[in-house]
């Protein structure tokens, strides 16, 4: 009887049914949404300041921009990160439907997209040290160019590590991710896609205003 | 209609005895008491500090301290009351009491629970190491100013340790509110609706998302912080082409909203405790609960009215003047309804009633300081002196420190299953009356007459040694009222009377069960139909407030070392990180020693979610 009433109750409680990492989940991308605002807001207010005792390496934001020539190598890398969001997708599906073929190799082409825009950023940051001699310290550009995309960067960096962990996992125990246990893997996903999307706004904010 | 709980049993989680139990407890019980015994332990290093501050202010051209060692002192003194004693008390009550008061077993994730809790202590010892390791400690203020904070200003490492202390309550903070955010939203008990959670719990619900949304603007801003004073950046620093005022406004971002995280919790309590000693259900349920989501709201719209003095234009100051004064239309409604639940009611003048109503009394007085303080032209003449001081004292101490001492006689019955003593604590309440008023209401003229906060001293010829003589008198008043709190906590937990379920005949959830509660808190599901189950069963009829579901299976994870074991990792990395810049050879090792004992505690947990899938 009493079960009976709990069901009826929890039909019109739709909180009491969600799932409670998904929840946990949510909740920690709001915060991080307020932690990238704050860098972006943070950037976006100090860019396009010029130190006043003009130092050698103090180009303005335009002068900036050629160092990133016709965001080619940016753009390219933004297109990766993005299908990697795709080919989260076409993993999720494939544990989601039990073909475990499918789940891996997707998921390691994900994070092959990931470890080849780490590479790209790697050599991006390398490029503009070296070629343009902008550094964190020198101009406040760099500075806030190499904290916001740093910062991103990491987070790039700690998805790659937990869907690594996944895929090992996945292949350690063959059936610990499947149709009925995939939560694991929608998290994972959950947090790559959210990244991937920060992208975007920070190339909007960053290479292309 | 209480039921016999010992008849049914449920199989216990394995227990560890002694001191391991503690170390490796999941339960939130027992974390909410470390939270709360810990915060304590820091409110009373904070007092102490305060009561240096005040020995050194007592009279003119005082050197008690040197002006090195006062700025450390009021800088900790903030530091600690903010981050290490009111917010950690909060954390503690909600993570024993939201879940009991929903009639859940535990929280969502017990063992991030855990961690949250350790990450607070390690936070809290990162932060006071640097008086041995820091050579100082930090000096620039709990608002931390630039360019105070640039090495230049503050010489020592106090406020790399300042930082990273921050960083780790800040992840111990952020893991905390989710936690209950996601306890609140998905494990209460069946029929609680929204609608019907114990007020304490919405306040709870409100401030962690306070918490969600403000903590990454200071965490940005600190990180911004430590990259000035470590890698050779000059965010903060005006000769570089450095702007303080970012400082300012990442840090208010957070800074407002946090004074809000402070007091949410303790309107939560009041509104609990008022009730039950008057008697009568809380006047407009609804209009409290909302204006608190209202104040949440708004107080992110208000940030910059700390700011009136850094010359932000008068379109933006009109703006933030006006929010402000609409931020306490909220706050006044609070205050009317508890008035109204007075008004008629069967008032019993128990101890926690009396914290109830010195907080009413005391909030107010902060709250008309703080209207007045919005008026820009008006805050201009008295910002940064005394009387900011006097107005931040009533909302703080008068508001959240009087709730949460009223809520420790009030929960004390059901957290040991003994009762407080009232004739102690009635002294201490009083005691406690007297030494606050007499130590911050004189505060307001000195602020009037001019006394700049922050400083070390001042002159004999300024006409300000009275009032402050008095404030000094008042504060080791404070002192002997938190003895006397020490002494009843002290006697009580040894000889204090049997508390029995239900000591003050109350209307919510947690009273239902023993004092203390079981491990897995009710041996029963409640299935809810009011807003007063206890109340509405016992004096509408049965049935009416709540009913049983016998066939109910509470499951609790088994005790695990993972979650110290990952937060001792980020505590050894915090030291990596202060020694990154300065000594690289000693930094990274021990970077690479910290990750390696995080990845051994992570690798634990996640073993340990395999085999029992909760956090
Ligand atoms: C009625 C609502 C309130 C209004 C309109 C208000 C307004 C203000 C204003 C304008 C200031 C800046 C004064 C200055 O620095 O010149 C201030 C400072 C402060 N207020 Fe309030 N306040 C209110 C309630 C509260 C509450 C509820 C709390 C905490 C529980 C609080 C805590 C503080 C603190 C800690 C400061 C000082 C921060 C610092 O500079 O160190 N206020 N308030
Ligand atoms: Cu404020």
């Amino acid at each position: 009887m009493a079960q009976a009433v709990v069901r009826d109750i929890d039909k019109n409680d739709p909180g009491r049914g969600l799932d409670l990492r998904k929840l946990g989940m949510w909740t920690f991308l709001g915060s991080e949404v307020f932690f990238f605002g704050a860098l972006v807001v943070t950037h976006l207010s100090m860019r396009g300041v010029v130190a006043p005792s003009a130092s050698k390496a103090n180009l303005d934001v335009a002068g900036v921009r050629n160092m990133f020539g016709d965001n080619v190598l940016t753009s390219i890398l933004a297109f990766i990160l993005l299908t990697s969001s795709l080919t989260m997708v076409l993993a999720l599906d494939g544990v989601k439907t039990n073909n475990q073929k499918r789940f891996r190799f997707w998921l390691g082409a994900t994070i092959a997209c990931g470890v080849i825009f780490l590479g790209g950023q790697v050599y991006e940051f390398y490029h503009i040290v070296h070629e343009y001699n902008v550094t964190i310290k020198n101009m406040m550009f760099g500075s806030t160019f190499f904290f916001v995309t740093g910062f991103h960067g990491t987070h790039v960096a700690v998805g790659v590590i937990w869907l690594v962990s996944l895929l090992v996992s996945a292949i350690r125990h063959p059936e610990r991710y499947n149709a009925g246990n995939y939560m694991a893997v929608e998290l994972g996903g959950l947090y790559w896609h959210f990244v991937d999307l920060v992208w975007v706004l920070i190339f909007t904010v960053i290479y292309l205003i | 209609m209480a039921t016999d709980v010992s008849t049914l049993h449920h199989a216990p989680a394995k227990q560890r005895r002694g001191w391991l139990e503690w170390i490796t407890t999941v339960d939130h019980k027992k974390i909410g008491i470390m939270y709360a015994v810990t915060a304590f332990l820091f409110f009373v290093i904070g007092g102490l500090e305060a009561l240096l501050i005040r020995l050194q202010l007592g009279s003119s051209q005082n050197a008690i301290l040197t002006p090195e060692a006062y700025n450390q002192v009021f800088t900790m003194h903030g530091t600690t009351m903010v981050f290490m004693a009111i917010m950690p008390v909060n954390a503690g009550f909600m993570n024993y009491f939201v879940p009991l008061m929903i009639g859940a077993g535990d929280m969502a994730y017990p063992r991030m629970n855990a961690m949250s809790y350790w990450l607070l202590l390690f936070g809290g010892i990162v932060m006071y190491s640097s008086f041995v390791f820091g050579g100082g400690a930090p000096d620039a203020g709990w608002f931390a100013y630039a360019p105070l904070t640039s090495t230049t200003y503050s010489v020592t490492r106090g406020m790399d340790y300042w930082v990273l202390g921050l960083q780790l309550l800040g992840v111990s903070s952020l893991a905390g509110s989710v936690n209950i955010i996601v306890t609140i939203i998905r494990l209460r008990a069946p029929g609680m609706r929204f609608n019907r959670m114990p007020l304490f719990v919405w306040m709870s619900f409100v401030t962690s998302f306070l918490l969600i949304f403000a903590l990454p603007s200071i965490t940005v801003g600190i990180t911004l912080l430590f990259f000035d004073r470590n890698f050779g950046t000059n965010f903060f620093l005006p000769a570089a082409g450095g702007d303080p005022l970012l400082w300012q406004h990442l840090f208010w971002f957070f800074g407002h909203p946090e004074v809000y995280i402070m007091i949410l919790p303790a309107f939560g309590v009041v509104s609990e405790m008022l009730p039950v000693f008057s008697r009568k259900p809380i006047f407009g349920y609804e209009f409290v609960a909302y204006s608190g989501v209202a104040i949440g709201v708004l107080g992110f719209t208000v940030w910059a009215h700390h700011m009136f003095a850094t010359n932000l234009g008068v379109i933006a100051d009109t703006f933030f003047a006006a929010a402000s004064m609409l931020i306490s239309v909220p706050t006044g409604v609070k205050i009317f309804n508890w008035l109204a639940t007075l008004w008629r009611g069967e008032l019993r003048f128990k101890t926690p009633m009396l914290f109830s109503l010195g907080f009413i009394a005391m909030f107010v007085i902060g709250g008309i300081s703080g209207v007045s303080l919005a008026a820009a032209p008006f805050d201009l003449q008295v910002t940064d002196s005394y009387f900011v001081v006097a107005h931040f004292h009533y909302v703080l101490f008068g508001g959240a420190v009087f709730a949460l001492f009223g809520a420790a006689y009030y929960w004390f019955p059901k957290i040991t299953g003994k009762m407080m003593s009232e004739r102690i604590g009635k002294w201490h309440f009083w005691i406690l009356l007297l030494g606050f008023n007499l130590t911050f209401f004189p505060q307001h003229m000195l602020g009037l007459q001019g006394m700049p906060r922050r400083v070390w001293t001042y002159q004999q010829n300024q006409g300000w040694d009275f009032y402050n003589l008095l404030s000094t008198i008042g504060s080791f008043c404070i002192a002997l009222a938190t003895l006397v709190f020490i002494v009843n906590f002290i006697i009580s937990l040894r000889k204090g009377a049997p508390a029995g379920n239900d000591p003050w005949d109350a209307a919510t959830l947690e009273w239902a069960t023993t004092s203390p509660p079981p491990a897995h808190n009710f041996d029963v599901e409640y299935i809810v139909h009011s807003r007063r189950p206890l109340w509405d069963n016992k004096y509408s009829g049965e049935g009416r407030g709540m009913t049983i579901n016998y066939d109910f299976h509470p499951h609790l994870p088994p005790p695990s070392f993972a979650p110290i074991i990952f937060s001792f990792g980020l505590f050894v990395l915090a030291y990596g990180m202060l020694n990154l810049a300065s000594a690289p050879l000693i930094g990274i090792p021990i970077i690479l020693v910290a990750l390696a004992i995080a990845f051994v505690g992570m690798n634990r947990w996640v073993g340990e979610i395999a085999q029992d899938p909760v956090l």
